[in-house]
């Protein structure tokens, strides 16, 4: 039996009847790491502690005091601090910098004894779309390795794909955890901003950063997500929402949906295979008894320039701290002061991060901050009521999680307009702090997963994911080799 | 006023930062002690790390609400918070978070005097703040190339006070600073301490000539960490406008440091160089809802303020209003007062005693830990207000006690100076005094009476100060009369 290619619902039964001990599954997660090296989805391994941990929880599982997630291998993007261990964004900045706490993620998830395997790649303070920059190098998708994972979380969600864990944490601040789990075939939830604690999420930007599983079955997904929601104190933006104990309780029956399909995201350039699948996804909810109806989101078209405004601006200020003063990357050729923040900032920050650091302080600016910053906000706030209108409508919405599958490694890389544009259906959940999960829904000619992206009113996560499991069930994820 | 003072006008308007008393820092739990060693009161938050986000002290905010009461401001029902953005090496995150277009206060004013007659100064605003670290170079124990950083102070909780410009001299603009510091400490909220940095003032002043429609520039003067440095840098920076507008030059906005030693100012920068901060609203905190019920609640607890306790003390204690002025300045030398007006039974004698004689000791009085002396001053107070004591000995037992640390009974017994109200026992004395003062007498009685007073001089001498003089007086002139 390969207990890798089990997810954590099928397994954990078999944990607790003592079939399979902990230590059993993380030897042999580790040593699909050992193999999956080349797609570099991993920045540290915990290799040690993954096993010496294993052997306690498998002890507490004989003592019938194992954790909710007692056995979950999870791996944990770069930008949650993990006490202890190196922590670095991706980023030459923050090569070096060790974790002196945990994040409240992660002490949610030790709590309930799930095993952290290690901290995986991502995009530069996680600004990207494709996991290329990095300046630990790209992550190669491991259903085709001349094709990108998807980013920011890429190497969260390569490293599941790939069985090198069996889930992961990554964040998503424009769609970084529901574009590459699309293009890797996974299921990714973007929580309701609040839902999750940020303290020790690394900010990219603030008003939208949420952490979210990213897993290889709803289930999966929604027991993790169970295990990290939760009001923080050490959050002041999260929320007090208590979700139901049991996610699975009412699962809705189809034939009682609504269905919104937002014309608007279907204008768009969709690749057509990608447009396929999602229709077909579409027509079999309605043969199911569920009810389509068209919505419009007049704003929709203005989503991805009032994030980018929004969210570099955030994003200038966030990473204002990495100076080289108190921890992070510190040159040696600075003369004074001005020139100690310029050498340390330009030689520790990578190309994306400089970019979008440079457009945030622009917009930002006096002059500017009307014309753009307040212009964006604006904005955002009439996509919200375009949302709120939409749900009066219907239930929930379908989107295409990306308009493309997977695209080629360095395709895009030098065309950032490009680049950006790949966030087009994702960017609106973030504008709004509503829930979205992608789950794959078909492949395209090439075998490459297509995403279906499904988008609910605040805290409907429960909602979703019991939409997604119908979903699920008539599209089954195509099996991926070990990378 | 001189003719030269009528042809110009002075403006001053102040910023004032007062460091609240609160026990932890504004944004998190950390201690605020002063003088505690470097680094050694932080955390996560306020030392900026990754990930760590900031938790409003509810504390603070209802010490701004407390101020902002007292000065009749308007309390906004939301106020948020905003990020100024600037490097600096002892300020962390890379940005401040204080409050920008939508303060916590706005609108109210303070009553000064000017010239023996009452002002309102209108308060523009009142917001939180945190604050930054302090660099340390140029010390003996810092290399000369090298600048150290304590971020014990990131965090702090200040409340920023910003007049409008309508002061008009430096006297005015002491008194404003005065009757701040005496409502920060009613308020108990701040030790309001301009040497040691609990209070910090900067002032901006502009002369015009009187006919002048328009302000001209104004200089922003730092660095005034005392009254008389407020006052000394206001007269220097007058006269210096004075100077230009006399030789027909043009003032140039500038912000300046106060060098207190070398009575000058020394130019920090000019205003057109100065930063563009990029102030938007901080997205890791909500925005701050004061309710009608939180107002209430503080309203209900608020101490009686100085101009209502000058009111009270005038009918209650029938004083003079100077006197009731200088016993409300600060709230433990009025409640002193009041006790020891309880405890002896006469308002007059303890005003009397207090402006007269205690005020010299107050502060070494105050700061003792042990507060026995209050007892010891009634106690010497009622031996006065029974005649036991002349105000003479009283003085002398006083300035014992406050260094002996003893007790008045203690002193009065080693030093022999009970009050001599013994009728049969003082008209010996005199009756001795005069037999040996024959000539004296002689000279008396042919009509030189200005003598009697030599002779009360003798009696006090005689008796150490102890006679008590109403009695001396009667039996000296009825003897001198029976003669």
């Amino acid at each position: 039996m390969d207990v890798t290619r089990l997810d954590f619902s099928q397994i954990h039964p078999l944990l607790l009847n003592g079939s399979v001990s902990c230590s059993r599954i993380v030897r042999d997660y580790l040593k699909n790491v050992n193999e999956g090296f080349p797609l570099n989805a991993f920045i540290s391994i915990l290799a040690e502690d993954a096993q010496i941990r294993a052997q306690k929880i498998d002890a507490k599982i004989r003592q019938k005091r194992a954790g909710k997630l007692a056995g979950l291998v999870v791996a944990v993007k770069d930008n949650i601090l993990v006490k202890g261990i190196k922590t670095t964004c991706s980023s030459k900045m923050l090569a070096d910098f060790v974790a002196p706490y945990n994040a409240t993620v992660i002490d949610c998830l030790l709590k309930e004894d799930a095993i952290l395997i290690g901290k995986t790649n991502m995009d530069e303070f996680a600004m990207g779309s494709s996991n290329e920059n990095s300046f630990f190098g790209a992550v190669k998708n491991p259903i085709d390795h001349t094709k990108v994972p998807g980013g920011s979380s890429g190497g969260s969600a390569a490293a599941v794909a790939s069985r090198q864990a069996m889930a992961a944490l990554g964040s998503d601040t424009g769609g970084s955890i529901r574009q590459p789990a699309a293009f890797c075939g996974l299921v990714g939830l973007k929580p309701t901003y609040g839902s999750v604690s940020r303290y020790g999420l690394i900010a990219y930007a603030s008003s939208f950063d949420q952490i979210g599983p990213i897993a290889r079955s709803v289930e999966d997904c929604a027991k993790i997500f169970s295990v990290i929601a939760g009001h923080d104190s050490r959050d002041s933006t999260s929320s007090t929402h208590r979700y139901p104990a049991q996610f699975f309780s009412d699962i809705a029956p189809v034939s009682s949906l609504k269905i919104g399909v937002p014309k608007q995201f279907f204008s768009n350039d969709i690749e057509p295979d990608v447009k396929r699948n999602i229709e077909s996804s579409v027509e079999k909810l309605r043969q199911k008894g569920a009810q389509i109806i068209s919505v419009s989101l007049p704003h929709a078209d203005y989503s991805v320039p009032a994030y980018y405004i929004i969210a570099t601006a955030e994003a200038s200020s966030n990473l204002a701290r990495f100076d080289g003063v108190g921890y992070g990357f510190r040159s040696d050729e600075a003369k004074d002061i001005g020139n100690f923040y310029a050498k340390n900032r330009s030689q520790g920050f990578g190309e994306e991060v400089k970019r979008r650091i440079l457009l945030g302080t622009f917009v930002l600016s006096r002059g500017y901050y009307e014309r753009y910053y307040r212009k964006a906000q604006t904005i955002r706030s009439l996509i919200r009521r375009d949302f709120s209108a939409a749900f009066q409508k219907c239930d929930f919405l379908i989107t295409p999680t990306s308009p493309t599958t997977a695209f080629p490694i360095a395709a895009r890389s030098y065309d950032p307009l490009a680049m950006y544009l790949s966030d087009v259906f994702t960017v609106a959940a973030n504008l709004t702090g509503l829930p979205a999960l992608s789950i794959p829904c078909g492949q395209d000619r090439d075998g490459l997963p297509v995403g279906l992206q499904l988008m609910a009113p605040r805290f409907a996560e429960p909602f979703l994911f019991s939409v997604a499991k119908a979903v699920e069930k008539f599209c089954p994820s195509g099996e991926i080799e070990n990378g | 006023m001189a003719e030269r003072e009528k042809k110009y006008r002075v403006t001053i308007g102040l910023e004032a930062h007062a460091q609240l008393n609160t026990k932890s820092k504004l944004f998190c739990s950390c201690p605020t002690k002063f003088g505690a060693p470097p680094n050694t009161q932080t955390c996560p938050v306020c030392l900026g790390l990754p990930g760590a986000l900031p938790v409003l002290n509810k504390k603070a905010v209802e010490s701004a609400i407390k101020l902002g009461l007292a000065m009749k401001c308007r309390i906004a029902k939301e106020s948020i918070f905003a990020r100024k953005n600037y490097f600096y090496p002892d300020l962390p995150k890379g940005y401040q978070i204080t409050q920008f277009d939508r303060p916590i206060c706005e609108s109210g004013f303070l009553e000064i005097k000017s010239n023996g007659k009452k002002k309102k100064i209108s308060i523009g605003r009142i917001h939180l703040e945190e604050d930054a670290g302090k660099s340390i170079h140029n010390e003996p124990f810092v290399p000369s190339e090298a600048t150290l950083i304590d971020l014990n102070r990131c965090g702090i909780p200040l409340l920023e006070i910003v007049t409008e410009p309508e002061l008009r001299s430096p006297d005015e603009a002491v008194d404003f600073v005065q009757r701040l510091q005496q409502m920060l400490r009613f308020l108990q909220i701040s030790n309001a301490n301009l040497e040691q940095g609990s209070l910090r003032c900067d002032a901006n002043i502009s002369v015009n000539t009187a006919n002048a429609r328009e302000l001209s520039a104004k200089t922003e003067i730092k660095n005034l960490n005392s009254l008389k440095a407020l006052a000394r840098a206001l007269v220097h920076e007058i006269e210096r406008q004075k100077k230009l507008i006399f030789s027909g030059k043009v003032l140039n906005s500038a912000t300046v440091l106060w060098d207190d030693k070398n009575q000058t100012t020394r130019t920090m920068r000019s205003k057109e160089t100065a930063h563009d901060y990029r102030y938007f609203s901080e997205p890791d905190l909500l925005p701050l809802k004061i309710s009608a019920d939180l107002i209430k609640k503080i309203e209900s607890q608020m101490p009686e303020l100085p101009s209502a306790k000058i009111a009270r003390f005038l009918q209650e204690y029938q004083l003079t209003e100077a006197d009731a002025e200088i016993l409300t300045l600060t709230p433990p030398r009025a409640d002193l007062f009041e006790w020891i007006t309880k405890q002896i039974g006469d308002a007059s004698l303890a005003s009397k005693w207090m402006i007269q004689e205690f005020l010299r000791y107050e502060n070494n009085l105050f700061s003792q830990k042990k507060r026995t002396w209050e007892i010891d001053i009634a106690e010497l107070l009622t031996l006065v207000k029974n005649q036991k004591l002349s105000w003479r000995a009283a003085k002398e037992i006083f300035s014992e006690m406050v260094v002996a640390k003893k007790s008045p009974h203690e002193i009065m017994k080693q030093k022999q100076l009970f009050q001599l109200s013994d009728e049969a026992k003082l008209e010996e004395i005199i009756r001795r005094i005069i037999d040996e003062n024959q000539e004296a007498l002689a000279q008396y009685r042919a009509g030189k009476k200005p003598l009697f007073h030599y002779f009360v001089g003798q009696i006090m001498q005689k008796t150490g100060g102890r006679a008590d003089p109403k009695m001396a007086n009667k039996i000296l002139r009825a003897i001198l009369d029976s003669m």
